[in-house]
């Protein structure tokens, strides 16, 4: 079909471009290469190597890293080995906090989406728009001023102690809520995006069909409304629980020593000369082990939602 | 109908208006109970609005709506037992054909089981129980139209409510599904409300059609009244083909009236009370025959411009001498005389063949 419209899978033409088909794949595979396979195995070697107390890494093979992280053999190394809870907690207190995250931004980043999406056309843009304005200010900033907006005498306390809401201001900083507060502010608009792209290709004759099939509104949205849309939901979680997950900037400025997270634990090995750079390594490569099962299951959980074509 | 049939949708001076726009000028009519209901008229005319009135989907800005008796247009859609199929069918894409199927009767809190063993049976009437756990992606666009169907009508709505159904099949299928639809009306008994901008799908299916522009109602009747005695000139032109022709009305006696087209020929026919002035006359093309001779000394002189040949019929041009062009279909067999182009005829009309309109 010379000049015909669909090209489906390796038709006539995919044939003619055959011989410059890999050439031409060249500049995507140097990319990965360099910008993702290279550091990944970098992480991946230097996790197996022993440390050099002043920031960097002896060549010589070792497991320690992952011993220290999953072992307690005592302070000098001879007792025999305990289950080292320390880090275990770190990382799940790290999950649970952006799984926690990620639920506040999905209650409050579908019916934003859902709101916007259901705007006249013309107005979308504009919501959209102001949905993203905060994120040109520097994560920094705008995480420090959280820390400010949230702190005893800040804003916040002052406004419901004013209003008589509360008899003595909420101690709300270096608390879990805060660091959760935080990650939710930082990743909303990850999660009202996708779920916005989805809505808006969402049919609303659909609901008209529920309506008229005696649905009430609630039974529309699960049943209907919510499967169609579920590709743009799980793509908004995942957007919002993988940088959630390692995020260093909330958990230190909101949360404190008490709510350290993986982030911040893997930071740590890397600054200045207390570092241990084969432990953080070992610590990136376990973390991105877990974000790769949390992929696999909310594809997995995507191509289901999505069924046969 | 020898007893008061049962009215089962009885819309009152409703009326639609978006902003300073009206859609609905004050529309009233009656469905009756297991009437095969037509709204007919071209896009625009205010028909689907009307239906999505009556289904709960847009609300009516004055007037009201009935169904057996009680008012409804206040109530949101999933209070309304009454159910659509629509346009493009909106079949649920993540569930079955069965689980669409019976997604209505599980809103009305049915058991699952009952739900489905309900849903089967309207799969059943409409062909498609083979397909019952396909997705409808993965059905073509008349066995998806079946589904829209069967789930329509699995919650057994007090009045259907059918959206420009069949728009979006081919003309074999479209005709077969016409038939289907129609069985289907019967065997259910349910109340059709058919909106089309289809005059010939009209003519098929309905008991009756209203005929609807521009916001109004134009006529209301039987296929067969509204064909023959079209109230307009609106009417007359949408349904089917006809012949308009401007006349001068110079006499009117004994409810007849002398009709003087171009050329200062003059046709006679029926005249309703008033008549007088000009008008239009509609004259259906099945409804004149051509001959070489004017032996009824009445027949209108012509000449033939064009003869088209359209399958079972032909359809002849012809110019009236000093007046307008017409067409006449002269059936394509062998009693039937064609007349060369150019050959000179006389055009007879049948009794009650011109129709007078007078707006």
């Amino acid at each position: 079909m010379a000049g015909g419209g669909v090209q489906k899978g390796r038709g006539p033409v995919s044939e003619t471009y055959a011989p410059v088909r890999y050439p031409l794949l060249v500049p995507a595979w140097a990319v990965l290469l360099v910008f993702v396979a290279a550091p990944v195995a970098m992480m991946l070697v230097y996790s197996f190597l022993t440390k050099e107390f002043r920031g960097g890494v002896i060549w010589e093979f070792s497991l320690a890293a992952y011993d220290q992280f999953f072992f307690d053999r005592g302070l000098f190394g001879d007792e025999p080995p305990r289950i080292e809870w320390t880090y275990i907690t770190i990382f799940w207190r790290s999950i649970w906090q952006a799984g926690l995250a990620t639920l506040l931004s999905l209650l409050i980043g579908f019916p934003t989406a859902y709101f916007i999406a259901t705007r006249p056309k013309d107005t979308r843009a504009i919501w959209v728009f102001l949905i993203t304005i905060p994120y040109w200010v520097n994560l920094l900033i705008r995480t420090v001023s959280m820390r400010f907006l949230l702190r005893e005498q800040g804003p916040l306390n002052d406004t419901l102690l004013a209003l008589g809401v509360l008899d003595e201001p909420l101690r709300l900083i270096n608390t879990n809520l805060a660091v959760q507060l935080g990650l939710f502010y930082s990743y909303l608009p990850f999660m009202v995006l996708p779920i916005y792209a989805a809505v808006e290709r969402y049919n609303f004759t659909y609901s008209e069909a529920a309506a008229d099939l005696y649905a009430t509104k609630w039974a529309t949205l699960r049943r209907v409304v919510l499967p169609a849309v579920k590709p743009g939901v799980i793509a908004g979680c995942i957007l919002v629980f993988v940088p959630s997950l390692g995020a260093f900037l909330a958990p230190d400025l909101l949360g404190g020593a008490k709510n350290f997270m993986i982030g911040s634990l893997i930071e740590e090995q890397f600054k200045g000369n207390a570092g241990n750079w084969p432990f953080g390594a070992a610590a990136s490569m376990i973390l991105l082990t877990l974000v790769l099962i949390a992929l696999l299951v909310a594809t997995s959980l995507q191509r289901r939602a999505e069924g046969p074509r | 109908m020898s007893q008061v049939a049962e009215i089962a949708v009885d819309v009152q001076n409703a009326v639609k208006r978006y902003g300073d726009f009206t859609a609905l000028k004050s529309i009233s009519l009656g469905v009756y109970h297991n009437e095969f209901f037509t709204l007919l008229g071209p896009s625009g005319c205010g028909k689907t609005t009307l239906l999505r009135m009556i289904a709960g989907f847009e609300d009516v800005t004055e007037g009201a709506i009935f169904l057996f008796g009680t008012e409804i247009d206040a109530l949101p859609p999933n209070k309304r037992p009454v159910n659509t199929v629509f346009q493009n069918y909106a079949l649920f894409p993540h569930m079955t054909v069965l689980e669409n199927a019976s997604f209505g009767l599980e809103m009305l809190g049915k058991s699952r089981a009952e739900a489905k063993a309900r849903a089967g049976e309207m799969l059943e009437l409409v062909q498609l129980s083979q397909f019952a756990s396909r997705k409808p992606a993965q059905l073509s666009g008349g066995q998806q139209q079946r589904v829209a169907l069967a789930r329509a009508l699995a919650p057994s709505p007090k009045v259907l409510l059918l959206d420009e159904p069949l728009s979006a099949l081919d003309l074999k299928l479209r005709k077969a599904m016409q038939i289907e639809l129609k069985h289907i009306q019967r065997e259910t008994g349910i109340t059709f409300i058919f909106v089309t901008h289809d005059q010939e799908e009209a003519l098929t299916m309905s008991d009756r059609i209203a005929v609807m522009s521009a916001g109004e109602l134009q006529q209301l009747g039987a296929p067969r009244e509204i064909y023959e005695h079209p109230q307009n000139r609106f009417v007359a032109d949408f349904i089917g083909e006809t012949n308009l022709i401007e006349v001068t009305i110079s006499e009117v006696a004994d409810g007849r009236a002398k009709c003087r087209i171009g050329g200062g020929h003059v046709i006679e026919c029926d005249a309703p009370g008033q008549a007088s002035g000009s008008a239009c006359l509609s004259v259906r093309p099945e409804r004149m025959v051509l001959s070489a001779g004017n032996a009824s000394g009445i027949a209108v002189p012509a000449r033939v411009v064009e003869n088209i040949f359209v399958g079972t019929d032909i359809a002849t041009w012809l110019k009236v001498d000093g007046g307008p062009e017409i067409s006449v279909r002269i059936s394509n067999s062998a009693r039937s005389t064609i007349f060369e182009p150019g050959a000179n005829v006389f055009v007879n009309f049948e009794a009650g063949a011109a129709r007078l309109l007078m707006d």
